[in-house]
């Protein structure tokens, strides 16, 4: 295949950062899009020029590091899956493909098509765990009953990769499908309910001092999400938080 | 209640904002239901409105209710909106954003504009008036006078023009608010697939109704 690249390259954090053209041919429409970039890198440090530097760490769709803005969509126009699952043959000889970062005010660029997401990581530390120390203390999991569809949710939830699919796709840059899994993943289960109400609290509020949107509710970071998370989740971090400020006292 | 902070957090504000939606919602119902009789019977029309117009109750605690309620949902509309922009100050070269929502899901301010510019238009033509008429020309109230006023308000085409896009617009913004306003207020359940249908039936019958009652009220004016 050949195709037209247009990729966003800034060199720092500081400097402005433009949309340049790449050319690229032979790529097979078995590679996936992170090694079509990989052939593009070697061309430009063969030509002596700076490789394009994007984020990726498993190759295999679990850890949630790659990213990119593929054609105006989040981790490309494939669905169910991030960039590095992506494969060429989604796309057709001679297309232009735009490649930008994801774009968040809270995800600031670090280099070309690199952004810093520990936004995400400080939203965690305020609260997305629970205070028990498990290590050499685990209890038999049966000597906590946790009903069958509560448990369900609670792993569909967990299986968020932190990826920031849904703050790039969302036109306010919420982070709201993020944050709403990491609670729900311990609101539904009866070790984390004990904390549920400060947690639900110090997330939300580290989620808006860290300058994500508000959620309007457009539901394009549901389609966009590589991991499936459900809506449903907003609407119970919506719940938990209410309830959370109904009854703490001040 | 731990209020501190409750309405400036994004949850908060959305709480807010979907509560006033959904008083205004049911308000449109009201609102509808008394205008529709104009269409087959002007007497009801003048009792109705007659009713509304004088009853202390309606006058000085529904009424002020209602101006606040517009009032706070398109203040936090702006809110909202200047706050989603500034979320992102960079943005994308390339962005398909029909491949993952709805453009009414997108577009909630321009549809929300268009209806505050309606609704400015419709304080002019009836709200300003009716004020005059009864607390500062302090007339006699006269049962009567409602119907044919309102003939006479729509005799003009391009006010039932302004009107019928106005409305057009009011269904935009309810397609995609109807539902929207449950998933802020924590309500997507077993429900809420009914609730959406339902309001997408919602969403096209009131505005419909409203402009039904306008250009029948054309045709009788004519
Ligand atoms: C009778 C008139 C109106 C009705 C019934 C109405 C109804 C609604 C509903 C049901 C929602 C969804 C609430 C939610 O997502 O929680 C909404 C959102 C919105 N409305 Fe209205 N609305 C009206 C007038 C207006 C006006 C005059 C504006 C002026 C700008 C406006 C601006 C907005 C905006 C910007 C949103 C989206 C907020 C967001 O999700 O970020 N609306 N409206
Ligand atoms: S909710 Fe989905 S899109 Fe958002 S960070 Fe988690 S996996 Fe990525
Ligand atoms: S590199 Fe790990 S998910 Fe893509």
């Amino acid at each position: 295949m050949n195709l037209t690249l247009k990729i966003w390259r800034q060199k720092n954090s500081n400097s402005k950062g433009k949309m340049v053209d790449y050319p690229i041919s032979d790529i097979s429409p078995d590679m996936s899009f992170l090694e079509m970039l990989d052939v593009l890198n070697n061309q430009l440090i063969e030509k002596g020029e700076e490789p394009v530097a994007f984020d990726h760490d498993c190759r295999e769709g679990i850890c949630g590091m790659c990213s990119l803005y593929i054609n105006g969509e989040a981790h490309g126009p494939d669905r169910g899956v991030t960039t590095c699952q992506l494969h060429m043959r989604k796309f057709k000889d001679g297309d232009t493909i735009y490649i930008e970062p994801f774009r968040a005010k809270a995800f600031p660029v670090v280099k070309d098509l690199a952004v810093d997401r520990s936004a995400f990581d400080r939203i965690q530390h305020a609260g997305g765990y629970i205070s028990v120390n498990t290590s050499g203390n685990t209890q038999d999991a049966n000597s906590l009953p946790v009903q069958k569809e509560h448990a369900d949710r609670a792993f569909d939830a967990a299986t968020c990769i932190g990826c920031g699919a849904c703050v790039a796709s969302c036109k306010n840059s919420s982070a709201m499908l993020y944050v709403s899994a990491k609670i729900s993943q311990y609101a539904l289960l009866p070790q984390g309910k004990v904390e549920a109400e400060e947690r639900v609290q110090s997330m939300v509020n580290q989620m808006d001092a860290e300058g994500f949107g508000n959620c309007s509710n457009t539901g394009a970071c549901e389609v966009e999400c590589p991991k499936g998370i459900s809506l449903e989740n907003i609407a119970r971090m919506n719940r938990e938080y209410f309830k959370a400020k109904a009854s703490t006292k001040d | 209640m731990s209020k501190s902070g409750f309405f400036n957090s994004s949850i908060g504000r959305k709480f807010a904002m979907a509560l006033s939606a959904l008083f205004l919602m049911i308000f449109l119902l009201q609102h509808l239901t008394i205008n529709f009789t104009a269409v087959f019977s002007p007497e009801t029309f003048n009792e109705l409105s007659h009713f509304m117009g004088t009853n202390v109750v309606v006058q000085f605690i529904a009424q002020p209710i209602l101006i606040f309620a517009v009032v706070f949902h398109f203040i936090m509309g702006f809110i909202l909106e200047a706050r989603n922009r500034a979320a992102r100050p960079i943005s994308y070269k390339r962005n398909s954003g029909g491949a993952n929502s709805s453009w009414m899901s997108r577009n909630m301010i321009y549809s929300g504009l268009v209806i505050l510019a309606f609704l400015v238009l419709h304080f002019i033509d009836f709200w300003i008036p009716e004020i005059n008429y009864k607390y500062i020309e302090m007339n006699a109230a006269d049962p009567n006078r409602y119907y044919s006023e309102l003939l006479h308000k729509f005799e003009n085409p391009y006010r039932v023009i302004a009107y019928i896009v106005a409305f057009i617009l009011l269904a935009l913004h309810l397609l995609h608010g109807f539902g929207s306003a449950f998933q802020s207020i924590g309500q997507n359940n077993k429900y809420i697939d009914g609730l959406k249908k339902f309001g997408v039936i919602y969403s096209i019958v009131i505005p419909l109704g409203f402009i039904i009652t306008a250009v029948v009220l054309y045709m009788n004016a004519h």
